[in-house]
């Protein structure tokens, strides 16, 4: 093995699974802080690694609506989860941030200070899945919508590398292939790995997306790959595709625009309890509401952001009350807006099919459900 | 099953980075200096802020800004002044809630924080060659009233220039002054109503729709920019309707809950749209299945 293949960007190179450590390593000898899976509080996510830690190996996760175990294998593969409660958004707009800080003066007077310039940590994001570079893909469009950006939101992404994962083992939450999002990294990677393991062989294969991985991979011992790694690749993609259980029923979009009376919306809004979790864990839901932090004297106020839910009564307040007033209303605008007017607003669709929405409802409603309940009782059709 | 692995990326996934503004700060409100203040009717008031950086404040009729008090909080107020003059910033407000009670507890000489003009503004242009009919109530004529003054200044741009105008009461019209100049004037017509009177009152008393159904308009070519609250808008657009003004022909101002007006809060969507952006004006015929749906 050598280092000195020269792989660029497009190639793909094989490591063995012994030297992840040496990958991790090369990260932080880029200069990335590494971020990655961690297995804490009996569920995967995401954390900063410090100098002792890697990646936990032989961990295998159960989902399914309402219910999420991880279980301890003996075995020795790296990536046999999937995704945990926690998408990478807090990383890039995290739950609170401040946005500026204002100075009373005298008589009725005050100034207000932009945020702190502080330039954004560069940032390695090690194992995240095809969902998460699709969600961030659509994040980018949240951001950045032509006519205003958020600016600390470009900054940590600029400084942001992803080394992803091709998931062998979807979780029955998984949804991804029918919103075209995965199981494979088909972009937004600078590294894309696919773990293939049998009785003889236990290597990775790493496709190069971009010049800063390709200079990770420089530094890691490695060989170049041959069709039968890509063979082998495949044969885990394509089975992860034939292991997927749930899918999303085909043009959602226009669907959900001919039924808002559809009766669907108030049965499952019996069952909702407006609580948020699903718009917590969402990857790409945004809502973000404000307000000031004052200190005791009043003289200096902070204006932060904080993660707000589309759950809540506040969040369609107007002077009077909330336009929201019923559970059915708020599941059915978080549903439509997510599956159906995301792509009106930013030509792209604002789920990923990565499930977790369905695994932490606490009382398990499947969206992939919800949506076939509304394609069976389609109200346009039955009309005609 | 191989053609998922050996499809193209979706485009729509591809990793494309438009940049709108990488230095700007949207969220940072500008100190504006409250030059004068009054009292208008109905629990209202009118604020005149100016930038003390002398820096003029261009907008377009119909948009809005972010008001921001010390402490308090940030909401969404339209502008009322006259876009010609983009020196001083006038919003009219009426106290509804604990942002808007503070500011009318703000004094001449006090700092407001002032974030935009976001919003896409009335569409006067469509209305060239045409009727102007404004129909509004109580403080809906504040948005509203830059866009007068603007028909007004390109008067011989429109046919007849009409407004509908309802009050409460007979002594509380927003902006009495205004309407009685609009009302001397040879080339516009004013029609008010007051939705009560006290006994003996000879004016018009009743609703806005009942203006609407009366008042002196050619309907096949007049462009109407209603203001009303979102309980009353269905009878001002069924008036309109009825009256023979077709649904493409007629444009409304909306209000919802927001926090950024920048399209990043999420809190202002109707349907497809952000208000912040698509908004806060809309064609009646684009959001016309809009209203059929309860809590949307």
């Amino acid at each position: 093995m050598s280092a000195e293949t020269g792989a660029l960007v497009g190639d793909s190179a094989v490591l063995e699974a012994t030297a992840l450590p040496a990958l991790i390593q090369a990260l932080r000898d880029e200069g990335y802080e590494v971020i990655g899976p961690t297995a804490r509080d009996g569920a995967i996510v995401f954390s900063e690694y410090g100098p002792a830690d890697s990646l936990p190996v032989g961990y295998e996760d159960s989902q399914e609506g309402g219910r999420y175990r991880l279980i301890k294998t003996a075995g020795r593969r790296v990536f046999d989860y999937v995704v945990g409660p926690k998408s990478l958004k807090e990383w890039f707009w995290p739950p609170r941030q401040p946005l500026w800080t204002a100075r009373r003066g005298g008589r009725g007077s005050y100034t207000i200070d932009p945020p702190d310039p502080k330039v954004a940590p560069r940032r390695a994001f090690v194992g995240v899945r095809a969902c998460d570079l699709a969600a961030m893909a659509v994040n980018d469009r949240t951001f950045d919508n032509g006519d205003f950006a958020d600016p600390a939101y470009l900054k940590r992404r600029d400084n942001a590398i992803f080394i992803s994962v091709d998931c062998a083992r979807p979780a029955a939450t998984c949804f991804c292939a029918s919103m075209n999002t995965g199981p494979r990294s088909s972009s937004g990677f600078d590294l894309a790995l696919t773990e293939l393991e049998d009785a003889d062989t236990h290597v990775f294969l790493v496709r190069i997306g971009t010049e800063a991985g390709a200079k990770v991979v420089a530094r890691v011992p490695h060989r170049l790959s041959v069709e039968s790694d890509l063979e082998r690749a495949r044969a885990v993609v394509t089975q992860a595709v034939a292991r997927m259980e749930r899918s999303m029923v085909p043009g959602i979009d226009a669907l959900l625009k001919r039924n808002f009376t559809h009766p669907r919306w108030t049965t499952v809004a019996e069952r909702c309890l407006s609580c948020g979790n699903c718009t917590m864990v969402c990857p790409t839901c945004f809502c973000s509401d404000v307000k000031d932090h004052t200190s005791l004297t009043g003289d200096v106020t902070t204006r932060v952001r904080s993660w707000d839910s589309c759950f809540t009564l506040d969040h369609s307040y107007v002077h009077g009350g909330a336009l929201r007033q019923s559970r059915m209303s708020r599941y059915r605008q978080w549903m439509t807006h997510k599956l159906s007017s995301w792509w009106d607003q930013f030509g792209v669709s604002g789920c990923t099919g990565c499930g977790r929405c369905i695994t932490w409802c606490p009382v398990g409603i499947d969206i992939t459900e919800e949506a076939r309940a509304i394609a069976e009782g389609d109200l346009t059709q039955a009309a005609e | 099953m191989d053609d998922v692995l050996l499809q193209e990326p979706s485009l729509a996934y591809a990793h494309t980075h438009t940049r709108a503004q990488d230095a700007a700060e949207p969220m940072l409100p500008r100190p504006f200096m409250i030059e004068r203040r009054r009292k208008e009717a109905g629990g209202c008031f009118t604020l005149w802020l100016r930038d003390p950086t002398g820096q003029p404040f261009n907008f377009r009729v119909g948009q809005f800004n972010m008001l921001y008090v010390y402490g308090v909080g940030e909401v969404p107020i339209s502008i009322a002044g006259d876009a010609s003059d983009p020196s001083l910033l006038m919003h009219t407000i009426r106290g509804v809630g604990a942002v808007t009670d503070a500011m009318g507890r703000l004094k001449v000489g006090d700092t407001i924080g002032v974030r935009g003009p976001f919003g896409n503004g009335w569409p006067l242009d469509a209305a060239v060659g045409q009727d102007v009919f404004f129909v509004t109530s109580t403080v809906g004529l504040a948005p509203l009233r830059g866009l007068i003054l603007e028909t007004l200044a390109r008067r011989e741009e429109f046919g007849k220039v009409v407004l509908a105008y309802g009050s409460r009461g007979i002594h509380d019209c927003l902006y009495e002054n205004d309407l009685h100049a609009w009302r001397a004037r040879f080339d516009m017509t004013v029609y008010v109503t007051a939705h009560s009177a006290p006994i003996g009152y000879r004016g018009q008393v009743g609703s806005v729709a009942h203006l609407i159904e009366r008042a002196e308009f050619d309907p096949p070519n007049t462009v109407a920019f209603v203001c009303r609250s979102e309980a009353m808008l269905p009878a001002a657009f069924a008036a309109l309707e009825a009256r023979g003004v077709a649904p493409d022909r007629f444009y409304t101002t909306m209000e919802r809950n927001m926090k950024c007006a920048v399209g990043f809060c999420g809190h202002c969507q109707r349907g497809p749209t952000f208000m912040c952006r698509q908004g806060p004006v809309y064609r009646y015929s684009d959001i016309q299945h809009l209203f059929a749906v309860r809590e949307l």
